[in-house]
């Protein structure tokens, strides 16, 4: 019993602390909830913006408001404005869930996430189950859209993306003897790792090293660098992100190890890295859509103005992200819905409307969806030159 | 050729554990507290010396020495506000306490720094030895991490045996009532204990930081465990035994790695760690407090 | 005589506390029940219950280990990871083959088991050890797990089960088969089955367990090993049986809060926040923040810790800063002696069950 005056304080503790939340809210401007009344779209995004991945998750964060706000100050989509609100996951399945169910406390019609594969896993059989359309900028793994036909990726899965690679590896006779680094507790590195090593066996290439790290110890790459030297691996698959990938190319040189490297869109990012020496970059070549100094329009105006509100580089999963509420703007055009339509039937009709889209972004021109989810834009091979990307064919 | 270049990495790795651990053994010493904020320390030293290395031109040597004066600083500072209001509580409330406080610092340099990574160029900017035509090389971030290692335990050792602070030091961790009857300021000494745990951890910061350049609000986390882990292995409370700890559990870390599997070696780390636990249960260099009855 | 009128009052002081602790807990059922029959109760809430029990469940497990067996254990995500993995595998390979209800029973007793099988084994090497010493050995078996778990492959299809421990090419599947455990990207598409219902039934029954068993004679006996372990072998106490089965009955229950975890959510996978020493240490502030030895405590808190950073959403960026600092400050104002101290002086005395447990032996 004396317990409770003990919780009793501490819930008034917590709800004095929401009151406070609410008062940020204004000042916060991620929350763009529309204090008039008027109907607006309400989109909702998740991702991690602390813990671990919290780098990934704060591009999508960024590029999804600067897309929104464009959109807004454009009239909206079909003449509603869009309300977005983004809610932190920690690249945590459970944590993810909580967020999705406070997004939906808020109203949310459509879901722009969640950024990382374990994660919206768990999420995407929520929005199966509650039939809120999904769409997500990064989450490559199948796992996530199997079975749910209200998901849908704009980026890679994990499957095109290793067997892309394997592909344009053997095409190219890029490598003989192939040695992998890959990040065993990630669902996502593992994945595309596995699915590059059945397609390398049916086309003949040899992985000679297929080196693991994990979580807990992704700060020395020197012991998987110096096995995949002394089997004279000649070319290292790298699926994995940027943040290690700048480590790994910074101990590959330190040891005088220079194998053509290959990474798949996790390493985009590489060059945006601060204080990073972009010459340890050169001649890497990485799987990606997006490059962040292409020369058109539509990029250069994406990137001066994320760095002038944001102020550092976007990567490919802020391009993914900004590309998403622009795809869910033209589905939803097509589609000729109005906020007013329940999440079923904005849901019914986006699955429908967005299998006849066909999208020019930042992220490949004629982007098409399957029913599967699966996107379909052409991967670009780029390998980096001078500190920038070039187009590799 | 192969097994000498892993040893080097091993040694190299383990060094920056040793010194994470001796941070966490002295405080554990003296304290009796699991400082499991100890690895944040580091990550907001390393990202003193990133900026004033990078960002304000300074050289490696006087931007180290600025990390290490803020650094012990800041470790005053937390002890005074967070551990010191529980001295005479339950050890564990300290250890919950400290894990509040690297939740604070995780998140404090997450709102500071953003969330981006940054490359950390390396203080050391000597290329290091080449032996047996490029077969066998050893990076100066190697050497010089092992050397400061080595030099930082003599250092201490020589501190806790022959000074006055030192001393009392000793007899506060031997026994803390016994000590203020000998009118040793325990207080001002578990605060001196912080200050060079701390100091010492922007050094680490620095050290780890340029052999493994990446660097995030999160990157001093896991290197925290494994230290704490290390300096368990050693003896906790010893500061040899950190060492000796720091440099075992580097030098298993990569010869499993390197010889059994890349994708086992944390478990193989660890069980290593319960087999030399269960044969000798205080630790390599541990003292074994007998129990009176 | 007088000894024996003092016993038959704590037995009834005890007593006393574990019907207030299932009073409690029932109203606080009935009322979200109620609240959600009426559609009151936000998603947020809703997607909560089970997951607070879960938590709740493993602190309950964690604090008899370190409340009543005096031990420290740093590994009991360990025991939530296998009772999570296990009963997730068994309920997705039988799925359609027993019928739900059944196959929700075996695979909570599966899990169960095996997180006590765990333990015990576990605790056979760990109880040799002291202190921090145990708390690094429960931590590293921790760690081992959840390693295991995620280079673990495991398949099924017509000629039977396939392990790996490398990748899934090696499983030497046939097409069609069907993959339960994918290494890091775990086990998806478990069937959810884990209700708010269930949930309070399992904490309401691990509660009057527990509870029962530091009363029982062999609770007694662990306690008496806790105070004094030298006394306690002088009267001829089977030491380790002791210990034995207290470590076992903790890992077996942190096991049936991951069953509830499990099959509460789609996606299982085993990082260091959902099944590693984050999580352990997680559980430990709980087990510490509401009073070592006290159950009700280990509940209380695991609810407000697993509520504060939802409740905390509105903040944004600041979010997870001010809940550490929150954190921090519950601590001091739980265990600070100058602040216990100033609140006995100013009559706040709600936190006596707190302070009382401060004469449970000290863990290291």
């Amino acid at each position: 019993m004396k317990k409770k005056a003990l919780s009793l304080a501490l819930c008034a503790a917590m709800a004095a602390s929401l009151f406070v939340g609410c008062g940020n809210k204004g000042a916060e401007g991620s929350e763009n909830v529309d204090t008039s009344g008027e109907l607006t779209w309400r989109i909702g995004g998740i991702g991690p913006v602390t813990g671990g991945a919290a780098q990934y998750g704060q591009g999508v964060k960024n590029a999804i408001q600067l897309a929104v706000d464009e959109v807004n100050e454009a009239g909206g989509i079909n003449g509603y404005n869009i309300s977005f609100n983004f809610q932190d996951d920690e690249a945590d399945p459970q944590k993810a869930v909580n967020a999705y169910n406070t997004l939906k406390d808020w109203g949310m019609q459509i879901l722009e996430g969640t950024v990382t594969s374990g994660a919206c896993a768990a999420v995407s059989n929520e929005t199966y189950a509650d039939r809120i359309f999904q769409i997500t900028p990064s989450a490559s793994s199948t796992t996530v859209t199997e079975g749910h036909d209200n998901t849908f990726q704009i980026c890679f899965s994990d499957p095109n993306q290793g067997t892309v690679s394997a592909d344009y590896i053997a095409d190219n006779k890029l490598g003989t003897k192939i040695g992998v680094i890959y990040d065993s507790s990630d669902p996502y590195s593992s994945g595309v790792y596995q699915n590059f090593a059945a397609e390398a066996q049916a086309k003949g290439l040899e992985i000679v090293a297929a080196e693991a790290f994990t979580a807990d110890s992704k700060t020395d790459f020197t012991t998987q660098l110096q096995k995949c030297k002394d089997k004279d691996a000649d070319l290292l698959f790298l699926p994995f992100y940027y943040t290690e990938g700048s480590i790994v190319l910074t101990q590959a040189d330190k040891m005088g190890y220079a194998p053509t490297m290959f990474g798949v869109d996790g390493f985009d990012g590489l060059l945006g890295v601060e204080n990073f020496d972009v010459s340890l970059a050169e001649g890497v070549y990485l799987l990606t859509p997006f490059a962040a100094d292409a020369e058109d329009e539509a990029t250069k105006s994406f990137v001066s103005k994320y760095k002038e509100q944001f102020g550092d580089t976007p990567n490919q999963f802020a391009a993914d992200a900004y590309d998403g509420i622009y795809i869910l703007k033209e589905a939803i055009e097509a589609a000729n819905l109005t906020p007013e339509a329940s999440n079923e039937e904005i849901c019914d009709a986006l699955v429908a409307g967005i299998q006849n889209v066909d999208y020019n972004g930042l992220t490949g021109d004629n982007m098409t969806w399957n029913d599967l989810g699966e996107v379909s834009k052409a991967p670009k091979a780029v390998i980096i030159k001078d500190g920038g990307y070039v187009s590799a064919e | 050729m192969g097994f000498l270049t892993y040893l080097i990495n091993g040694l190299s790795l383990g060094s920056v554990y040793a010194i994470i651990a001796l941070g966490y053994t002295m405080v554990y010493g003296i304290a009796k507290m699991l400082n499991f904020a100890h690895g944040d320390v580091i990550m907001i030293g390393a990202y003193l010396v990133f900026m004033c290395t990078s960002n304000a031109g300074m050289p490696a040597i006087v931007s180290i020495v600025i990390a290490m004066g803020c650094c012990t600083i800041l470790g005053m500072i937390i002890e005074k506000i967070a551990y010191a209001p529980l001295r005479k509580a339950t050890n564990l409330a300290v250890l919950i306490t400290a894990i509040g406080v690297s939740y604070f610092l995780q998140n404090m340099a997450l709102l500071i720094f953003g969330s981006n990574p940054v490359s950390f160029t390396s203080v050391i900017p000597w290329e290091g030895l080449s032996f047996a035509g490029g077969q066998l090389k050893i990076t100066g971030n190697a050497l010089i991490t092992i050397v400061v290692c080595l030099v930082i335990m003599v250092v201490l050792m020589w501190f806790v045996k022959n000074t006055k602070p030192g001393q009392a030091m000793r007899a506060v961790s031997e026994d803390r009532d016994a000590a203020v009857l000998m009118g040793i300021n325990v207080n001002a000494t578990i605060s001196l204990t912080f200050a060079i745990g701390s100091g010492l951890a922007a050094i680490a910061g620095a050290l780890l930081c340029s052999s493994y350049p990446s660097l995030t609000p999160y990157t001093g986390s896991m290197p925290g465990i494994k230290a704490f882990t290390a300096a368990v292995f050693g003896g906790i409370g010893s500061i040899p035994g950190a060492l000796i700890g720091g440099l075992l559990l580097g030098i298993i870390e990569i010869l499993a790695k390197a010889y059994i599997s890349s994708q086992l070696a944390d478990a193989i780390v660890f069980a290593v760690l319960i087999i030399v636990l269960l044969v000798k249960p205080t630790g390599i260099l541990g003292k074994q407090i007998k129990e009176k009855v | 005589m007088k000894k024996i009128n003092k016993l038959a009052l704590f037995a009834n002081k005890s007593n006393q506390r574990l019907f207030t602790t299932i009073l409690v807990i029932l109203v606080l059922y009935v009322l979200m029940t109620i609240l959600d029959g009426t559609g009151n109760l936000s998603s947020l809430m809703k997607g909560l219950l089970v997951p607070v029990c879960a938590y709740s469940l493993v602190a309950v497990g964690l604090n008899l280990c370190v409340g009543y067996l005096g031990e420290l254990s740093l590994g009991h995500a360990g025991f939530m990871c296998v009772g999570a993995f296990s009963s997730a595998f068994f309920s997705k390979a039988f799925v359609g083959i027993i019928p739900d209800v059944p196959r929700f029973i075996l695979s909570l007793l599966i899990g169960t088991a095996l997180a006590a099988l765990f333990g015990f084994l576990i605790a056979i090497p760990v109880l040799r050890l002291s202190g921090d010493y145990l708390a690094i050995v429960t931590l590293a078996f921790g760690e081992i797990i959840k390693n295991v778990i995620n280079v673990l492959y495991v398949g099924v299809d017509s000629q039977g089960l396939h392990f790996s421990m490398k990748d899934m090419m090696s499983l030497g599947m046939e097409p069609g088969g069907k993959i339960i455990i994918n290494g890091a990207q775990g086990v998806t598409g478990t069937p959810r089955q884990s209700t708010f219902t269930i949930s309070v039934v399992l904490l309401l029954l691990a509660i009057v367990i527990t509870y029962n068993f530091v009363n029982s004679r062999t609770g007694r006996a662990v306690k008496a090993i806790r105070d004094n372990q030298i006394a306690a072998e002088t009267v001829g106490l089977p030491i380790t049986k002791y210990k034995l089965i207290a470590f076992t009955l903790s890992a077996a229950i942190a096991g049936v809060g991951g069953v509830l975890y499990a099959h509460n959510i789609s996606s299982l996978t085993a990082t260091t926040n959902t099944f590693g020493y984050n999580m352990s240490i997680m559980i430990l502030v709980y087990v510490v923040l509401g009073g070592i030895g006290s159950f009700s405590g280990s509940i209380i808190a695991a609810t407000i810790l697993t509520l504060l950073p939802e409740m905390l959403r509105g903040l944004s960026n600041y979010r997870m800063l001010i809940y550490s600092v929150v954190l921090i400050m519950l601590m001091l104002f739980n265990w600070a002696p100058g602040i216990l101290k100033w609140r006995e002086a100013h009559g706040i005395k709600n936190f006596k069950s707190i302070l009382k447990s401060k004469n449970t032996k000290e863990v290291q």
